[in-house]
C-alpha cells in the first residue's frame, strides 16, 4: 500500500495551488494513499512494447484556416466576467 | 412516460406557452428532489411565444428539455454545481444547446450534478444532493443526477448530460430512463465545462429509445469549435436486423453484482435470443483493470482542465488576499469541493516527474491493451451486453466517506469510456426494493445507430 505522508500531501497541494485546511489535509492523506494503493494493481500487467493510447478518434493534425473567427462575444462581455478589470485589462494582486 | 411526440401533440392542442407553463410548474413543484439548480422560466416562455407566433420552427418546435449545469446556456448561470462558478453567466451557448434551439427546442432549466462532474451520486454538488426519482432516501446517481431525475419524474421528455466514465448511463439506470453515451467525438463539447478531455462525451437521457435517436441525430456532427469531433456518421437505423451476435460480458456478472441485476440482465439476454439474436458469454479480462486506469488517467486530465480556475479571468475570486499566489490558493480552496481537490491532487501526483512512467504512462499503455481486447471481441460480436452498475441506487451518504467504494460503482461503465466506445443504458425492470435496473449495450466505434436500433426493437417486445 502506498504510504503518503503529510509532507507529500502539502507538496501536492502546493503543486495543485490549493490552500487546504488542516481537516482536509488529514482526510486527503488517507484517501490519496488508498487510491494510489488501489491503482497499483496495474503493476500486474505486462506492458512492455505496448504503445500508450492518448486519444481514441485516430484524428490527427486537424487544422483550420488561419482566419479570425467572430464568436459574437464582445471584449467588454468577457472582461465583465472578471472580478476586477481596468482599461481593457484584468487586475490581479501583486505577483511578488 | 412523457415522450417528445406527446409534448408535440399537447402543443398542437393548446399552445407552446401553456405547455411550457405547465412544465415550469412541474419543475417548481419537484423541489423536494433538488433536480434543478435553476429554472430558466423567462427565456423559455419568451421562446414558447415565438413558437406560437411561428417565428421559431423545427423538428422540436416548443419541446422542452433541461441541461446538466455544466453546459453553457443562456438564461441562468452555468455553475457546474460549484462555488467556483456560482455566479458565472456564460457569454456563449454550447454547440449542443445551440443545435437543439435551432430545431426549436426550449431549455427550461439547469440540472444538478457532482461539482465539475466529479462523482457518481450527485452528492458532490456544492448545492446539495439530488434525490432518486423512486426513493428520496437514495441517490440520483451521477454525475448527471439532476438530468436523470428530471426525466424520470416526467417533467421533460429529454435531458442533456455528459458522460466521462458513466455519468449518463449510471444515473439513467438508477432512475429507470434511457441514457446514451455516444462514440467519443460524436457530439461537440464546445461550451461544456471540461472534465477529462480524452473521455468526455455529450449525450442524452430520455424516456424512450426513439427520442434518444432523434436528439442524437440533431446534436451529432463535426463542429469547427471542437477539433475532436468526428464527421457526422450518425444515421438513425430503422432496419430490424435479426441474428446479431451479442456477447454477454462474464466479467460484469460476478457475485459482486447484485443478484437481482444479474437476473434481469440474463432475462434481457433471453429476450434477445427470443428475438432471433445469438447471445454467448464472453471474457473481457482487462475489464477488471479499467477502474485503476481510469483513476490515473482521468484525474490527470482533471488536474489539467481545472487548472484554468484561478480566480483571475472568471469565476470565484477569494477576497482579502495580498499576493497572486495567495489568490490562486485561496480561490481554489474555496471554489472546489473535496472530491475535486482529491482528483486534482491525484492528477498532480501521477503526472509529476518520478511517478509519470509508473502511473500515467503505465495506465495509457494498459488502456491500449483494453482497447485491443474490445477490438478482438468486435471481430466476432456486433454488440456486448452487461449491467450498467453493480448495484441499484444506494442510500444517500452510504458511500460518501469511502471514495474507493464510490468509484467501484463505475466499474462497468469506465471500460467503454477509456476505449471511446458507444454504450447505452436501457431500463429493464426493478430489484426487490422496487428500484430501477439498467442493462448496458456496448458497440464498436460509430455503431451508435445500430445500438439504438437494437434497443428500440427490444423496447417494444
Amino acid at each position: 500500500m502506498t504510504q503518503i505522508n503529510r509532507e507529500d500531501v502539502l507538496h501536492l497541494a502546493q503543486l495543485s495551488k490549493l490552500d487546504l485546511s488542516d481537516d482536509e489535509i488529514n482526510g486527503l492523506q488517507i484517501d490519496i494513499g488508498n487510491i494510489l494503493g488501489y491503482v497499483e494493481q496495474l503493476g500486474e500487467l505486462d506492458t512492455d512494447g505496448i504503445e500508450p493510447t492518448y486519444q481514441v478518434t485516430g484524428l490527427s493534425n486537424v487544422w483550420r484556416d488561419d482566419e479570425v473567427i467572430d464568436y459574437g462575444i464582445a471584449r467588454e462581455a468577457l472582461l465583465s466576467l472578471s472580478t476586477e478589470s481596468l482599461d481593457n485589462s484584468i487586475k490581479v494582486p501583486k505577483v511578488l | 412516460m412523457t415522450s417528445i411526440s406527446d409534448i408535440k401533440s399537447r402543443i398542437k392542442d393548446k399552445s407552446a406557452r401553456s405547455v411550457i407553463e405547465e412544465i415550469i410548474k412541474l419543475a417548481n413543484d419537484s423541489s423536494d428532489y433538488h433536480a434543478f439548480l435553476d429554472i430558466t422560466a423567462s427565456r423559455a416562455l419568451d421562446r414558447a411565444d415565438q413558437v406560437d407566433q411561428g417565428k421559431i420552427t423545427g423538428k422540436l418546435a416548443g419541446v422542452p428539455f433541461v441541461v446538466k449545469d455544466n453546459f453553457l446556456a443562456f438564461g441562468a448561470p452555468t455553475t457546474a454545481a460549484s462555488k467556483m462558478l456560482e455566479n458565472f453567466n456564460a457569454p456563449l451557448q454550447s454547440t449542443a444547446v445551440e443545435k437543439l434551439e435551432q430545431e426549436g427546442a426550449i431549455c427550461v432549466g439547469k440540472t444538478n450534478l457532482d461539482a465539475f462532474a466529479n462523482g457518481g451520486s450527485t452528492e458532490n454538488s456544492a448545492f446539495g444532493p439530488t434525490k432518486n426519482a423512486f426513493n428520496k432516501e437514495r441517490v440520483a446517481g451521477g454525475s448527471s443526477g439532476g438530468s436523470a431525475v428530471a426525466t424520470a419524474l416526467n417533467i421533460v421528455p429529454f435531458a442533456l448530460g455528459s458522460d466521462t466514465g458513466g455519468s449518463i448511463r449510471q444515473p439513467a439506470s438508477f432512475n429507470g430512463v434511457v441514457g446514451v453515451k455516444p462514440t467519443y467525438g460524436t457530439v461537440s463539447r464546445y461550451g461544456v465545462v471540461a472534465m477529462a478531455s480524452s473521455t468526455d462525451t455529450i449525450g442524452v437521457l430520455t424516456t424512450n429509445v426513439q427520442d434518444a435517436e432523434l436528439v442524437m441525430s440533431i446534436m451529432s456532427g463535426r463542429d469547427k469549435f471542437d477539433m475532436t469531433t468526428l464527421p457526422d456518421f450518425f444515421e438513425p437505423n430503422n432496419e430490424t436486423k435479426s441474428n446479431q451476435k451479442i456477447g454477454l460480458v462474464k466479467d460484469f456478472m460476478s457475485e459482486d453484482v447484485d443478484l437481482d441485476i444479474r437476473n434481469r440482465v440474463n432475462e434481457y439476454a433471453n429476450k434477445l435470443r427470443g428475438a432471433g439474436h445469438i447471445v454467448e458469454e464472453i471474457d473481457l479480462p482487462m475489464a477488471k483493470y479499467a477502474l485503476a486506469m481510469y483513476y490515473i488517467i482521468v484525474p490527470a486530465e482533471i488536474c489539467s482542465n481545472l487548472a484554468r480556475y484561478d480566480g483571475v479571468r472568471y469565476g470565484h475570486r477569494a477576497s482579502g488576499v495580498k499576493t497572486l499566489s495567495e489568490l490562486y490558493g485561496k480561490t481554489r480552496d474555496e471554489g472546489f469541493v473535496t472530491e475535486n481537490k482529491r482528483r486534482i491532487m491525484i492528477g498532480s501526483y501521477v503526472l509529476s516527474s518520478g511517478f509519470f512512467d509508473a502511473y500515467y504512462l503505465k495506465a495509457q499503455k494498459a488502456r491500449t491493451l483494453l482497447i485491443n481486447e474490445f477490438n478482438k471481441l468486435f471481430e466476432t460480436y456486433d454488440v456486448l451486453l452487461g449491467p450498467v452498475a453493480p448495484t441499484t441506487a444506494f442510500k444517500l451518504g452510504e458511500n460518501i466517506a469511502d471514495p474507493i467504494k464510490m468509484y467501484l460503482n463505475d466499474i462497468m461503465t469506465v471500460p467503454t469510456s477509456l476505449a471511446g466506445l458507444p454504450a447505452i443504458s436501457v431500463p429493464f425492470g426493478k430489484d426487490n426494493l422496487d428500484l430501477p435496473i439498467g442493462v448496458q449495450l456496448i458497440g464498436p466505434m460509430k455503431s451508435d445507430a445500430l445500438l439504438l436500433s437494437l434497443a428500440k426493437t427490444m423496447e417494444v417486445l
